[in-house]
């Protein structure tokens, strides 16, 4: 990664001129603050919450190199793509007219973690944010399963660089059209774009642009029975043998689309494969975010908490800069009840930051209820042990499954309803009683699971025989179709990318019926 | 830990994407821009600001789960009342208890909304229009010459010479026929003040007095500068066209021309002056405004004070000819005009009023444009039958060969497409 244009200051001997022990008095800081802010900070974290951490890079930024961040999700580096812009206008333009803030701080999943904080940040906001961002936030990357098994920390960076440059040379040689259609199609399809289950292989994002060019030179020397122009002698029916054959050779059923695309798609150029890697290792890089989020957020909401109530006990911070905490903090564990007309969901920040207290209480102060339900960790003492190793070994479906506590429930108030298209009411199924705490749980838990919150789409056969057609399935939950335009627009894009047909077919899985099917014929030959 | 400044790093990382978006949407931003001229006052036009474009257009598209049917989970905080196995009547579509989780997209969202920029926003107002054709008739007078550097020459004066391109030469040539080096002499001379001082080595002495006169000679013989290394920078003159233009906007302020009329004239002063100022970097605006006799006066008297009198178009003529004939010789000015006014004129003035309009204003203008302005609740049957006066005038003139673009407008929304009729390049006018 390039470091062009940047000035790293080195920390310089503190001055005396604040009262004894504070890091810093009012709203104004300085580089030397930061470094100090980020000195007590540290010491905190490591000593003694035990955290562990990649090291730290603080970049100090503007409000307007924020919107920039935000608009190439959060990465320093991305392709040019339209769509970034257009997440720029809508971003800036809610902006300028103070409709929404920014967000205080952007941490990037990166060896060293690079934590953006802005310059409009006051003092006391700069020391949250470095204690959110580069310890909590980085302590669950550098530790956590999903992260360590998904993520590859030292490569993001360099991979970017390569994409961006991939992707720039594709414009310059085949023009900016080809290639805005192809990230447009591989876009569409990036949710269907991870593996969800690891292969053996870590991926090693620094020799993948080896790798890749090593493996099509390989390809395109074998013989695929996808390009097979002779016709087959008999077409007879199918046999069980030449099913599974085919779903062998094509590796089917196969539920990364991108993938499959990439390997036998029989119409894309060597350019437009390694297109679609981009996208796909791209998406597999954030997969492991969009299943922590409840997890990640109340790790870093508990360690800021931790260490602002440390360094005001400890005399480093003012009560001022403390009451100005409390007052950021409150507003983002703020969870605003149903029937108020703000509510959004759940607010992952204040589930996460509540259910870190609660194993804390129940590690330090358990109640007989917690005894029953918790005997593994109730009354344990060491807190921060037990919480390491949550952070360390769940993700969002597990950890509420298994450490949402009657207790929480009861204080949250949480309550379970079921909407059924086919009744004419709702049903509360569940609520916060003796009965409800381990449906409520099961259910809530149900709703991280990214089973359950993205659609089960498979490809399942391709008619290698005949029209060269893809057929996909859905697999439905709950009897939840897929959403019709968004669907079919998709599906073309799929099409395009394919050449040829695609059929996706809707299935029930409980009656076994096909309820809805959606197909798309490739438009044009995208070279 | 690292403390990294990025502040000062160069801005606009964006801006690639945001051209990228620009493009993919620019029918629909186009739109949109000309739409929301027909709402904007002119002076916010000049602004830029907040368009909205249909999200369909640049919707990415991705395969999820709908957001109605089937039997769904709501998991919700903030229990009041309810106990297990309830039954709550279903809540009013799009709103209420478990509602909320279903709002993100959908089709029947909100449109998009961002801001243009003041210059995207006039470069996609102005997209497509042209200066009319007519500059080509003045071809000789509206341009001048201008000095352009045009590479290097082997003669010229003194004062152009062209010192480095010269001593390049000079070295190269020096180089080629190895003149000697003058500390190679300076090294010899040395030697030979050393060998002459100690006299041990007659014979070295010798050969180095010999070598030295060669060099000597040589040196002579191959000049420093030669007059074959001379270079002089070459200048050309190119035709330079006139940069400047002024804009004449004429307007009868009678009686009866009413505020509506006024301010249809207005936009479309406006939208000329925007569209001069696009091509030319220097616009001046004269304003002009007449009864029964003209006067040159400033912006704020001519849209907002009133005043009576009777009508006599050739008034504005005259006057603005003196104005041109003053201020703006057209040898040195593209000259545009645009009259705006109910078409009323005193019967006996209309003869007078062709003959200057033909005579001595058209012959000096790039462009001349009369817009008619009417009533909004005119019929558009009968302001279309009823020609005015000044409108007979005119196209008469123009049936006779003079070059005047003639438009009626009677609605605000009318403005903008007339101005584009007038304005369209030759290709679209064809077709229109």
């Amino acid at each position: 990664m390039s470091l062009a244009d940047t000035t790293t200051r080195k920390p310089t001997p503190r001055r005396g001129r604040l009262p004894d022990g504070l890091l810093f008095e009012g709203a104004d800081w300085d580089f030397d603050t930061i470094q100090r802010v980020f000195d007590a900070c540290e010491d905190v974290a490591l000593n003694e919450l035990g955290l562990d951490v990649y090291p730290n890079q603080v970049e100090v930024i503007t409000a307007e190199q924020m919107l920039d961040a935000y608009s190439s999700i959060g990465m320093p580096l991305f392709y040019k793509h339209w769509s970034f812009g257009k997440h720029f206008a809508a971003h800036e333009a809610s902006y300028r007219k103070g409709m929404r803030g920014l967000a205080y701080e952007i941490v990037i999943n990166s060896n060293p973690c690079i934590s953006y904080i802005m310059e409009e940040n006051t003092a006391t906001m700069q020391t949250l944010v470095i204690a959110h961002a580069a310890f909590g936030h980085n302590h669950f990357f550098k530790n956590n399963y999903l992260f360590k098994q998904w993520t590859d920390a030292d490569g993001i960076l360099d991979y970017l660089e390569f994409a961006k440059g991939f992707i720039s040379d594709c414009e310059e040689r085949y023009g900016h059209g080809p290639v805005e259609m192809m990230l447009d199609a591989a876009h569409a399809l990036m949710s269907q774009a991870v593996h969800r289950y690891p292969r053996k292989v870590r991926p090693d994002l620094r020799t993948e642009e080896k790798r890749e060019r090593e493996r099509r030179l390989h390809e395109e020397r074998m013989y695929n029975d996808l390009w097979r122009t002779v016709p087959t002698k008999d077409k007879g029916t199918p046999d069980d043998a030449e099913l599974l054959r085919r779903h062998a050779l094509l590796q089917l059923p196969q539920e990364n689309i991108l993938y499959f695309l990439e390997k036998t798609a029989p119409k894309l150029a060597p350019w437009q494969r390694e297109a679609l890697r981009i996208v796909r290792l791209i998406a597999q890089y954030f997969y492991p975010q969009g299943q922590t989020k409840v997890m990640n957020e109340g790790c870093a909401t508990y360690v800021h908490y931790k260490i602002m109530n440390r360094l005001h006990e400890t005399g480093r911070i003012s009560d001022g800069a403390m009451l100005e905490f409390l007052r950021s903090h409150t507003n983002v564990v703020y969870q605003p009840q149903f029937d108020e007309p703000h509510y959004g969901g759940i607010n992952p920040y204040a589930l996460g930051f509540a259910m870190m207290q609660d194993i804390e209480r129940i590690c330090e102060t358990p109640t007989d209820e917690d005894r029953e339900w918790f005997p593994d960790i109730a009354g344990r003492g060491d807190h921060m042990a037990v919480l390491r190793d949550v952070w360390a070994n769940y993700r969002d479906e597990s950890f509420i499954l298994q450490f949402l506590s009657p207790h929480l429930m009861r204080k949250l108030k949480m309550f379970h309803v079921v909407d059924d298209e086919d009744e004419p009411d709702l049903e509360v199924r569940a609520i916060h009683d003796e009965r409800g705490y381990r449906k409520l749980r099961r259910a809530l838990a149900m709703q991280y699971d990214v089973a359950h919150t993205d659609p089960d789409i498979q490809i399942v056969d391709v008619d290698l025989a005949g029209d060269r057609r893809l057929i996909l399935q859905h697999a439905m939950l709950n009897r939840v179709g897929l959403e019709e335009s968004d669907t079919r627009r998709t599906l073309q894009h799929l099409a395009d990318l394919w050449g040829y047909d695609v059929l996706l077919r809707e299935v029930d899985p409980q009656t076994e019926t096909v309820v809805k099917e959606h197909t798309a014929s490739a438009r044009r030959r995208l070279v | 830990m690292h403390i990294v400044d990025r502040r000062l790093n160069p801005g606009g990382k964006s801006l690639a994407n945001r051209q990228r978006f620009l493009r993919r949407a620019k029918a629909l931003v186009k739109r949109a821009v000309r739409d929301s001229s027909k709402e904007r006052s002119i002076k916010d036009l000049e602004a830029g600001g907040e368009v909205s474009i249909p999200l369909d257009g640049v919707r990415e598209p991705r395969l999820r789960r709908s957001s109605e049917g089937g039997v769904r989970d709501y998991l919700l905080p903030g229990n009041k009342d309810y106990v297990e196995g309830e039954r709550i009547p279903r809540p009013p579509r799009g709103g209420g208890g478990g509602g909320s989780q279903g709002s993100p997209g959908g089709e029947g969202e909100d449109d998009f909304r961002f801001a243009l920029t003041h210059e995207e926003f006039v470069d996609l107002f102005l997209e497509d229009l042209e200066l009319p054709d007519l500059a080509k008739r003045k071809l000789a007078t509206t341009e001048q010459l201008s000095w352009r550097r045009a590479g290097f020459s082997v003669t010229g004066s003194p004062a152009n010479l062209a010192l480095t391109r010269t001593m390049r030469n000079s070295l190269s040539r020096r180089i080629a026929l190895r003149r000697p080096r003058p500390d190679a002499i300076a090294a010899l001379e040395a030697e030979i003040a050393e060998l002459e001082r100690t006299r041990d080595d007659p014979i070295r002495l010798e050969e180095a007095r010999e070598e030295l006169a060669r060099m000597r000679k040589r040196t002579r013989a191959i000049p420093w500068i030669d007059p074959i290394d001379l270079r002089y920078r070459r200048s050309e003159s190119t035709p330079r066209p006139v940069a400047q233009a002024v804009m004449f906007c004429l307007m009868d302020v009678s009686g009866s021309m009413t505020e509506h009329m006024k301010d249809l004239a207005k936009r479309f002063f406006t939208l000329l002056y925007l569209f001069l100022k696009r091509r030319y970097k220097h616009v001046e605006i004269v304003f002009i405004r007449h009864t029964h006799e003209a006067s040159e006066v400033d912006e704020e008297t001519f849209f907002y004070s009133p005043e009576t009198g009777g009508t006599v178009v050739s008034t504005a003529l005259e006057e603005m000819i003196r104005v041109m004939r003053g201020r703006y010789r057209p040898e040195d000015w593209n000259i545009y005009a645009a009259q705006a006014s109910d078409g009323d004129n005193t019967s006996s003035d209309n003869a007078k009023t062709s003959a200057l309009l033909t005579e001595e204003i058209l012959p000096a203008c790039q462009y001349f444009a009369y817009l008619e302005v009417g009533r909004e609740d005119d019929s558009p049957m009968g302001f279309g039958y009823r020609q005015s006066d000044l409108w007979r005038t005119y196209d008469l003139a123009r049936t006779g060969g003079a070059q005047i673009a003639m438009r009626k407008v009677r609605h605000r929304r009318d403005i903008y497409p007339v101005f584009r009729e007038l304005f369209a390049k030759k290709s679209e006018r064809a077709t229109a």
